[in-house]
């Protein structure tokens, strides 16, 4: 499994590399962790014929506070959010959802730009970011700079908003600050550190008297990007999440995914699967946010 | 394709070759550099058994091509013992408790298990399954893996380090 | 761990394996790390049908890029090699390295490219054009025995190619006398050992001298004679280096076509060539996918729990081609009522071809996949009866003082004590402890349950299944051999001639003699001898090399020994009974005074001539080849035979838990009590008892080579094909039992294939157990989350009663 052969460039800044995506287009690729890049290339499954590195791009692995945001550059690596403590208060969701990420080693090369630009269905930081409302920039040489938010980003299994030409550059994570802040990350994969067979999250916020006063819930892995439920989790705004309710807002919403099948999992159990996770993951939630008083 | 000229410091030498971009970085240090002590078994990520430090870090260099580690530092398991005719506390450890069988996966369990006890002096067996999860290995069932881990760190002394 | 009455030095205790010295260190020996001068490399181009008419191989483009020497393809084998045969009568089913004319699975090879590179044969075989014709395809086992399917095999005429029904015993009769009976299907799906390493060769054609030399990732009995035979070399043409480490192989690594292949390319390329399979390639074409059979079972039983009689149709899907496949559905006849008293025997073993990749032999060569058939029922009868089903398993059990038992198939099992075993077991967990820690988690709202197996490790190795499934087979000769020399410095080195793949052998023979010789085992040297100058060997297959080559071993060290007391007798005037040894010094018992140490011994043998009893050789060298204990007979025309000479056992006792809502099974406590009399390496034993229960576990709840209705392997990376991890595989406890075997030097039995055999079978007793109280049972494995979330919101009941 040897890669076809290709020529090989190492940027040492943005704009280089996004000056020779301008000029080759669909033959050039960008490589960041190259954890699931270099696999497919040993398959030939791709093959370009100019492998742009973008590692050693300084610019694009800062972690910059903002005004109730959090901005990642692309090649953050997932091990540097992994260790990082304090980012345990700002972005709680995605670090639970790191914890799902593959194994240690491969968080040791894999970046959050990454894994959103792979766009596996079940892939977890997708996932945490959709549900966060994140704002991708996306940069390229003849277009300059633009803002896509996560439910425009992730349009289908494999595929996102990014043209040829583009890079991510970086994410933007809504920071949300206040007292009683839960979140929780679940999924079920055959093994651990595997695609999720059916993934969900929820970040919540409850009021003093125990109501929901602001929710984010979805699911991965059952669809062919990740979903949020924005219209389900306006409803729940205000009210208690009991166990009851939360198993009813899980079932409306996994009705609402349209799942494949594969060798391990058949789509009735995928959609069962979500709804499951979905109603454990809002009570986790809940139960987190108690403890962050 | 025309070949790419890199440095490479592997278990402490300095290494210069000319190698073609799509050459990954375990054919390099087996292929170009004779170091066959890291191993092959899938090439797509999975299996574990390609593991070394990079830059002190455990990753899969199957997943990377070796131009892209151009002046990096590489440790391979040929590099792990602290001098000829030594072991380090892991290796040793490992010989004690059989935590090994066909030798395959070892060098690779081997790097994931040094970079465990380099953060975690004193790690539960729940933390060495953790840092084990990504090797793969057939023969051990990693009951005696997880028992050498625990038996290298159980000891005070730690100058085999 | 009881000992028996002996005590021992070396044998039973703690040692560090040799092996480990240099796989430690990075200083293995791999066929992948093989570096010849001029070296070429080879890559596949395989067929994407499953079942195709290959009408014509355009290679021009490919070998017109330069560093490319040469594409061949199974025309050009078939001309210049002979076809590898199958182990059954079926001479019209012929195999060659690569597709002649017809490709029969998708995965199967049609071309073989070799360059300079590997990187660059892979480019040239995107260059290579071959126009298909599809052909109708048959991928149901059940369907292709059919006779109205698509033939995989034209020229056999049919897609059986074996099949064989056997009965042993009243069968008939004891099912009519018997209160009940309970029939039920098992179907084990297609898993194999996968090791991580994949199978790799290099070979050197020596043109001067006429030899093929070859390194190989090799773990097959008769290796290098087939491999000559397919080359139509002479058998002393070809020296297979056996001293290359292999990377695991349980049974799969049989790389005989590789090997063809790569040794014709050699030749014919006047330079060494090399051929590392990647990873898709062996998945889907290197032919070495495992077991993947259908039971239908019966068993005849009484109310108060006694199993007397069993029918067995075992249909087993080999794929496109035989190799060692329908073999592995003959020796389960050894065991084929597991440590049970059944008293007769109905066994109907057929071996299906499919448009699917082949199988190879798998550890415990198809005794897993029966050992799960039968507890299988084992459990059902429990239930059925409403009996505990550790009770009914004692009421059953062959009691230790039973032994030799001679079971209705004509294997005699040579000792053991299977009560105490599962007692031990039990103990151990305790039972009591888990049984409340299964209603905790079944009053959490878990599903959980206690599985337990018994299970019989035949072990020893023989080639009666040969004979026995194919009676113009009549071979019944299934040895090993060691060499042991002391050198003019006193050093002691053994020889072997098998190759290792994780079994440690250089510490099994170096403690064997160590213990016979009394010297230090960590100074005796262990080697691996080439094909040309090893003694006769079959290789570590069917957990027999404790038994075989420890036997050898031994029988060689007590010939040296014995040379050395002669010596020792002969030069110090005194009888060789007065003489006690110790540490490789002779002191005479009555005169302390009268000794001769092992310097002056080696001396004498290797330089004083004159000082040597005159019907002694000079120097210190001896071999012993040894035919397996129990071997040497022919079946019987009913299908009677001993199989393996003894048998080890293991009892499994597992507490797990299933989250009713997605399917997930977690096992809390894992023990396993394991006999297989006296271990020669404890840790050795133990370690691949581990693994075993690891691929067990594999087997049960995660692998399966799955299949698309177009004959595509679904499963082909190990992002499908699922390994266990260390998380999957929990924390196992094993309780050690010894019940020596008559039939052995120290006592010894086998047990490379310890775990595996019994673990799969627990597995799914757990399972079942936690499923119970909702009145579904699941009798296919793997049981994935998928598999019993479905049995569960369906209430599929598998369980049929008459």
């Amino acid at each position: 499994m040897k890669a076809a052969a290709f020529e090989y460039v190492c940027s040492e800044n943005l704009d280089h590399a996004l000056g020779v995506l301008d000029e080759i287009g669909a033959e050039a690729k960008l490589i960041a962790g190259g954890q699931s890049l270099v696999p497919m290339m040993s398959m030939r499954f791709a093959r370009p014929s100019i492998l742009v590195d973008i590692n050693r791009l300084e610019e694009l692995k800062q972690i910059t506070p903002g005004d109730g945001f959090l901005r990642l550059g692309a090649c953050v690596r997932q091990r540097v959010i992994e260790f990082d403590s304090s980012l345990d208060k700002t972005i709680p969701l995605v670090k639970k959802a790191l914890q799902w990420v593959g194994h240690s080693q491969t968080r040791n090369r894999g970046t959050i730009g990454g894994s959103l630009v792979f766009a596996d269905p079940s892939a977890e930081l997708p996932l945490a970011s959709l549900l966060l409302g994140a704002s991708m920039h996306l940069q390229s040489a003849a277009e300059g700079s633009r803002v896509v938010g996560a439910a425009d980003f992730f349009l289908g299994p494999m595929f996102t908003a990014l043209t040829e030409t583009e890079c991510l550059v970086a994410i933007d994570l809504p920071v949300w600050s206040g007292p009683r802040i839960g979140s929780a990350f679940s999924e079920v994969s055959m093994r651990k550190g595997d695609f999720a067979m059916a993934s969900a999250a929820c970040q919540l916020q409850t009021a003093e008297d125990g109501v929901i006063s602001l929710i984010t819930i979805g699911v991965g892995g059952v669809n062919g990007s990740p979903t949020a439920f924005p219209e389900i989790a306006k409803e729940i705004i205000g009210k208690r999440l009991t166990p009851q309710i939360a198993q009813e807002i899980a079932e409306q919403a996994a009705k609402q995914c349209d799942p494949g099948s594969d060798t391990h999992v058949s789509a009735r159990f995928r959609r069962s699967l979500a709804a499951t996770l979905l109603a454990r993951v809002m009570l986790e939630a809940v139960e987190d946010s108690i403890n962050k008083r | 394709m025309s070949k790419v000229a890199i440095q490479m410091t592997v278990n402490g030498t300095l290494y210069e070759k000319e190698v073609e971009p799509r050459m990954t970085l375990v054919d390099f240090i087996r292929d170009e550099l004779g170091l066959t002590g890291t191993h092959v078994g899938c090439e797509h990520g999975v299996c574990g058994a390609c593991s070394i430090l990079l830059n002190d870090e455990p990753i899969r260099s199957c997943c990377i091509f070796a131009v892209q580690a151009d002046g990096m530092k590489v440790t391979t398991v040929e590099g792990l013992a602290p001098s000829r005719g030594q072991l380090s506390k892991i290796q040793d450890a490992f010989c004690e408790k059989h935590a090994l069988q066909c030798g395959f996966c070892t060098p690779g369990m081997l790097i994931a298990c040094h970079d465990l006890i380099q953060r975690q002096p004193h790690p539960s067996q729940d933390e060495v399954r953790e840092a084990i999860s990504g090797n793969l290995c057939r023969c051990t069932g990693y009951q005696q893996i997880v028992d050498a881990v625990m038996h290298a760190t159980a000891c005070e002394d730690t100058t085999h380090d | 761990m009881t000992n028996a009455n002996v005590k021992f030095k070396y044998i039973g205790k703690h040692r560090r394996a040799v092996e480990h010295r240099r796989f430690v260190v990075g200083e293995g020996n791999f066929a992948a790390d093989i570096h010849l001068r001029g070296m070429l490399h080879v890559a596949i181009v395989a067929s994407p049908y499953a079942h195709a008419r290959i009408k014509s191989i355009d290679a021009i483009a490919a070998l017109n890029i330069p560093g490319v020497h040469a594409v061949v393809t199974g025309k050009d084998l078939f001309t210049d090699t002979d076809p590898i045969l199958p182990g059954v009568d079926a001479p019209q089913v012929k195999r060659y390295p690569m597709a002649v004319d017809i490709a029969r699975y998708a995965g199967e090879w049609v071309v073989a490219v070799v360059a300079d590179t590997r990187a660059l044969a892979e480019d040239a075989a995107e260059f290579i054009d071959i126009d298909y014709e599809v052909l109708d395809h048959i991928v149901d086992p059940e369907l292709a025995a059919l006779t109205n399917s698509p033939l995989v095999h034209e020229a056999h005429g049919s897609n059986i190619i074996f099949n064989r029904k056997f009965t042993w015993g009243e069968v008939d009769q004891h099912f009519s006398e018997c209160d009940h009976e309970i029939s039920y299907r098992a179907r084990w799906s297609r898993n194999s050992t996968v090791p991580i390493e994949t199978f790799a060769v290099a070979c050197s054609w020596n043109d001067a001298a006429q030899m093929m030399d070859v390194w190989a990732s090799i773990q097959m009995p008769k290796f290098p004679d087939q491999l000559a035979k397919a080359l139509r070399l002479d058998g002393n043409a070809v020296r297979v280096h056996f001293d290359v480490d292999v990377g695991g192989s349980y049974g799969v690594k049989r790389g005989l076509k590789h090997s063809i292949l790569v040794a014709y390319l050699a030749r014919k390329l006047n330079r060494p060539v090399r051929f590392v399979e990647d990873r898709l390639e062996n998945m889907r074409g290197g032919d070495m996918q495992g077991p993947d059979r259908i039971f239908d079972v019966s068993m005849g039983f009484n109310s108060d729990g006694i199993i007397r009689s069993m029918r067995m149709r075992a249909l087993d899907d080999i794929g496109a081609y035989s190799g060692r496949a329908p073999l592995q559905l003959g020796k389960p006849v050894g065991a084929i009522i597991g440590p049970y008293r059944i008293q007769s025997v109905e066994y109907e073993a057929i071996a299906v071809m499919t448009n699917k990749t082949p199988q190879e032999a798998v550890r415990g060569f198809g005794q897993a996949p029966t050992n799960y058939a039968i507890e299988t029922g084992v459990d059902q009868i429990a239930r059925f009866l409403n009996i505990d089903r550790i009770e009914l398993r004692n009421k059953n059990l062959i009691g230790k003082d039973e032994f030799p038992y001679l079971i209705p198939s004509g294997t005699s099992y040579d000792s053991g004590d299977y009560e105490t075993v599962l007692k031990k077991a039990l103990n151990a967990a305790p039972y009591s402890e888990l049984m409340i820690e299964r209603d905790r988690l079944r009053n959490s709202g878990m599903l959980a349950g206690i599985g337990v197996s018994t299970c019989l490790e035949p072990s020893g190795g023989n080639s009666s299944f040969e004979p026995l499934f194919n009676p113009k087979n009549t071979t019944t000769t299934w040895m090993d051999s060691c060499l042991i020399r002391i050198d003019l410095s006193g050093s002691i080195t053994a020889l072997m001639g098998t190759s290792s793949a994780g079994q440690a052998h250089e510490t099994l023979v170096s403690t064997v003699v160590g213990e016979v010789l009394d010297r230090q085992p960590d100074d005796i040297r262990v080697l691996h001898a080439d094909s040309l100058n090893a003694l006769p060997s079959n290789s570590p297959v069917g957990s027999r090399m404790a038994i075989m080559l420890g036997g050898a071993a031994a029988g060689a060290a007590k010939k040296l020994r014995n040379k050395l007391l002669k010596i020792a007798s002969h030069n110090l005037g005194v009888e060789a009974d007065s003489l006690e040894y110790a540490e490789g010094n002779f002191t005479s018992k009555f005169d302390p005074t009268k000794k001769i140490t092992w310097a002056e011994l080696v001396e004498i043998a290797h330089r004083k001539f004159h000082e040597l009893p005159s019907d002694l050789e000079p120097g210190l060298q001896e071999k012993f080849v040894w035919e397996v204990p129990t071997g040497g007979l022919l079946p019987t025309e009913d299908g009677r035979v001993q199989m393996y000479p003894c048998h080890s056992f293991e009892a499994h006792v597992i507490l797990a838990s299933i989250d009713p809502d997605t399917g997930k099974v977690t096992i809390h406590q894992y023990i396993c009590g394991h006999d297989c009399g006296v271990m020669i390496s404890p840790d050795v034993v133990h370690g691949m008892t581990y693994g075993g229960i690891a691929h067990g576990l594999g087997a049960a709840l995660l692998e399966k080579y799955s299949f698309s209705d177009e004959g595509q392997l679904l499963s082909g990376t190990f992002m499908d094909y699922l390994l266990p991890s260390s998380h999957e595989v929990p924390p196992i406890t094993i309780v050690d039992h010894c019940t020596p075997s008559p039939l052995t030097e120290f006592g010894q039995k086998g047990s490379g294939e310890a775990g595996y055999l019994g673990s799969p079978a627990a597995i799914a007793s757990a399972v079942n157990d936690a499923l119970a109280p909702r009145g579904i049972s699941i009798n296919t494995l793997p049981m994935t989350p998928d598999a019993i979330w479905t049995a569960l919101h369906e209430q599929v009941n598998e369980l049929r009663s008459i």
